[in-house]
C-alpha cells in the first residue's frame, strides 16, 4: 500500500512538473472550470450577503443592484432586537445542537466500541438495526412522535423534544464512522493497558478515543451540523419560542404574518456563518468523516 | 483496493487470539444498551405505531375507529396527492441525474492536484453545510419578485414574461426546488466520487498507456467501471434522500405545490380528522424508500459477487 501511494505520487509530480514547463489548453480549461464551480458555489452566499446590508429602498429596487449602494447594518440590529423570535431560536439551536452532539459522541463511542472491538452475539444484527435508521423517512415518525410526546412523554415543546430524536438521526452516522476508526486501531495498545489493570471502559476512555481523537472530533462536527440543520422535528414537535431551533426562527421574516428580506437576509447570514467557518477549517475532517462509509464499504 | 487488503491483513493477525479473550461477558450488550433502547423508542416504535395509526380514522377520538385501508384510498384519489407524487418524481429522477453528471465533471475536476484545490474544495463543501431551509429563503431571495436577481435575469433572456417569477407555476416551483438541490448535493455527489476515484491505483492508467489507450478509452474502460461501486451507493443515498424532500417545497411550493412529505405534513398537522392520511403519505413514502433499497442492494451484491 505504501508503495502504491509512493508511485502514485511520483508520477503525479511527474506530470505536474510536465505541465509546468508548458502553458497548456488543457490546464487553461480547467482553471477557468474551476472559477466557474467555485462562482456558483458561493453566488448565493454573496447575494444574501448584499441583500442583507441593502435598506429597504435598495432591497426592492429593479434592476436589482449588484454592489450595495449604501452599506448598513441595520437589518442585523433589527434581526436581533426587533423580532422577539431570532435572539431565543438561536440560543435554542445553540443548545440543542451542543447537548445532542455530546450525548450522541457518547453513546455513539460505546456502542462502535462493542462494535468495532469486541465479539458478541447479535452484532450483525444491531449493525443491520442501526444502519436502517438511516433509511427511515423522518416523516414517517414525526406525526406518531408529536403523540407520543403530547400524551405520554409530555415532552412535547422542550428541548427534549427535539434533543431526543435528533440523538436518534445523528447516532447510525457516528455509529458508523467511529466503528471503523476503532476497528482499525491496532489491537497491542488496548492490551498494554490491560495488563496494567486499567478495566475495559478505561482503556476505552484513556486509551482508544485520544488515539482515534481525530476521527471522533470529525464525527462531532459532523453530527454537530446535522443537527443544526434540523427543520422538520423543529417545526413538528416544538410549537413556542421557548424551544423551536432557529432553523423555524428564520421562517417567520418570510411568513404570512412578517416579510422582511433584509431581516431574512441577516439571519441567514448569521446561521451559517458558524458553519462557513466550520468547514474553511475543518474541510479536510468533514471530507474525510463524510466518504469514510462509502469508500471503505 | 489497497486499503481494503490493509484492513483484512490488519484484523486477521493479531485478531482471533485477542477476540477470544476479549469475546464473552455483558459488557457488549450494556455498551450497546443506550443507543439500542433510544431507537427502539424513539424510531422503530414510532414507524410501526404510524402503520397502526394509518388505519384509524381520527387517532385524537376518544374511541378512534378502524377503517383499514381506507386513509390510503382517500390519499389515492385526492388530486393533490397525485400532484405531488408526479412533483416529487419529477423532482427526485432530475435533480438525481444532474447531481450525477455534474458530480461527477467536478470529481474528475479536482482529481488532479492543482494549486488552490483545497480552497476549491472548501468552496463547494459550503452550500453543502448550509441548513437546506436556509438555503431555501437565500434561493426564495434570488427568485423573488422584486428583490430576485435570479428572476431579472430570466425576465430579460424573456424565459419570463414582465411580471411573471419562477415560483408561480408547478413547473417553474419543481425547476426552482431542482436548481436549489442541485445547488446544494452536487458537492456530497462529488466528493464521494472523489474519495472512488482517488482509490483507482495508478498503474491501471499506466499500463493502459503504455498499451497505447487513448486518454477517453482510459476514462470509459478504467475510470467508470471502477468507479461503479462508490457511485451505487452515492445513488442510494440521493434518492433516498430525494424522495422524502420536505424543507424546498415548505419554502417553494407553500400549501399549492407539496411535494409528498410536506403534502404528509400538511394533512398531518392541519385538522385532527386528516392527520391519518397524512401518516398513510409518509407509510408510502418510507415503502417507496424500501423498494429503491432493495433494489439497489442487490445491485451491489450482484456487483461485489463479481469482484469476487
Amino acid at each position: 500500500m505504501a508503495q502504491d501511494v509512493v508511485k502514485k505520487r511520483a508520477s503525479r509530480a511527474a506530470k505536474d512538473q510536465e505541465n509546468g514547463k508548458q502553458w497548456s489548453w488543457a490546464a487553461f480549461g480547467r482553471y477557468i472550470a474551476v472559477i466557474v464551480v467555485v462562482f456558483i458555489a458561493l453566488a448565493p452566499l454573496y447575494w444574501t450577503f448584499i441583500t442583507s446590508v441593502k435598506d429597504g429602498t435598495e432591497i426592492n429596487a429593479y434592476p436589482p443592484t449588484l454592489f450595495p449602494h449604501h452599506w448598513n447594518f441595520n437589518n442585523y440590529i433589527d434581526a436581533f432586537t426587533k423580532s422577539d423570535f431570532f435572539l431565543p431560536t438561536l440560543r435554542n439551536s445553540v443548545i440543542i445542537a451542543v447537548v445532542t452532539t455530546v450525548v450522541s459522541l457518547l453513546f455513539g463511542i460505546l456502542c462502535a466500541y462493542a462494535l468495532g472491538r469486541t465479539k458478541f452475539y447479535g452484532k450483525g444484527a444491531m449493525l443491520a438495526i442501526v444502519l436502517s435508521v438511516n433509511m427511515f423517512p423522518f416523516i414517517a415518525i414525526v406525526g406518531p412522535l408529536y403523540i407520543l410526546f403530547t400524551n405520554g412523554l409530555y415532552i412535547y415543546n422542550t428541548y427534549a423534544a427535539l434533543i431526543v430524536p435528533n440523538i436518534v438521526a445523528t447516532l447510525p452516522l457516528t455509529i458508523w464512522f467511529l466503528t471503523s476508526f476503532f476497528r482499525d486501531l491496532p489491537s497491542d495498545l488496548e492490551e498494554a493497558a490491560r495488563i496494567d489493570g486499567a478495566s475495559r471502559l478505561q482503556a476505552l476512555w484513556h486509551v482508544i478515543v485520544p488515539l482515534t481523537a481525530p476521527g471522533v472530533f470529525a464525527a462531532a462536527i459532523l453530527s454537530f451540523i446535522a443537527v443544526w440543520n434540523d427543520f422538520l422535528f423543529g417545526l413538528t414537535l416544538t410549537s413556542s419560542t421557548a424551544a423551536q431551533p432557529v432553523t423555524v426562527g428564520i421562517t417567520f421574516f418570510n411568513s404570512e404574518h412578517q416579510t422582511s428580506y433584509g431581516m431574512l437576509a441577516a439571519a441567514a447570514i448569521v446561521v451559517t456563518i458558524p458553519l462557513v467557518i466550520l468547514v474553511l477549517f475543518l474541510q479536510r475532517r468533514i471530507v474525510s468523516g463524510l466518504t469514510a462509509g462509502a469508500v471503505k464499504g | 483496493m489497497a486499503v481494503k487488503e490493509a484492513k483484512v491483513e490488519k484484523s486477521a493477525s493479531p485478531g482471533l487470539m485477542d477476540r477470544i479473550r476479549m469475546n464473552g461477558g455483558f459488557l457488549p450488550y450494556i455498551l450497546i444498551l443506550p443507543t439500542l433502547l433510544l431507537i427502539l423508542v424513539i424510531a422503530v416504535y414510532p414507524m410501526l405505531d404510524s402503520i397502526r395509526l394509518s388505519m384509524l380514522h381520527n387517532p385524537f377520538a376518544a374511541r378512534p375507529k378502524f377503517v383499514g385501508l381506507q386513509n390510503y384510498i382517500t390519499v389515492f384519489q385526492d388530486p393533490v396527492f397525485r400532484q405531488a407524487m408526479g412533483t416529487t418524481m419529477i423532482y427526485t429522477v432530475l435533480s438525481v441525474a444532474l447531481e450525477s453528471i455534474f458530480g461527477l465533471l467536478i470529481a474528475l475536476l479536482i482529481n488532479k492536484s492543482f494549486p488552490g484545490r483545497g480552497l476549491v474544495r472548501a468552496a463547494i463543501l459550503v452550500p453543502w453545510a448550509f441548513p437546506t431551509i436556509v438555503s431555501a429563503q437565500m434561493w426564495f431571495l434570488m427568485y423573488g419578485d422584486q428583490t430576485g436577481i435570479l428572476t431579472y435575469i430570466l425576465r430579460s433572456l424573456h424565459l419570463l414574461a414582465e411580471g411573471d417569477t419562477l415560483l408561480n407555476s408547478v413547473p417553474g416551483v419543481i425547476t426552482a426546488s431542482v436548481i436549489t438541490d442541485v445547488w446544494k448535493t452536487t458537492p456530497f455527489m462529488a466528493l464521494l466520487l472523489l474519495a472512488g476515484l482517488q482509490v483507482i491505483p495508478a498503474d491501471l492508467y499506466e499500463a493502459a498507456s503504455v498499451d497505447g489507450a487513448t486518454r477517453w478509452q482510459q476514462f470509459t474502460r478504467i475510470t467508470l467501471p471502477m468507479l461503479k461501486n462508490p457511485f451505487l451507493i452515492a445513488l442510494l443515498f440521493r434518492l433516498l434522500d430525494a424522495i422524502r424532500v420536505f424543507d424546498l417545497f415548505y419554502v417553494f411550493g407553500k400549501q399549492m405545490v407539496p411535494s409528498l412529505a410536506s403534502f404528509a405534513n400538511i394533512r398531518m398537522f392541519g385538522s385532527n380528522t386528516e392527520f391519518s392520511q397524512g401518516v398513510a403519505t409518509s407509510i408510502l413514502i418510507f415503502i417507496i424508500g424500501i423498494i429503491i433499497s432493495i433494489i439497489f442492494g442487490s445491485m451491489l451484491r450482484s456487483m461485489l459477487k463479481e469482484q469476487g
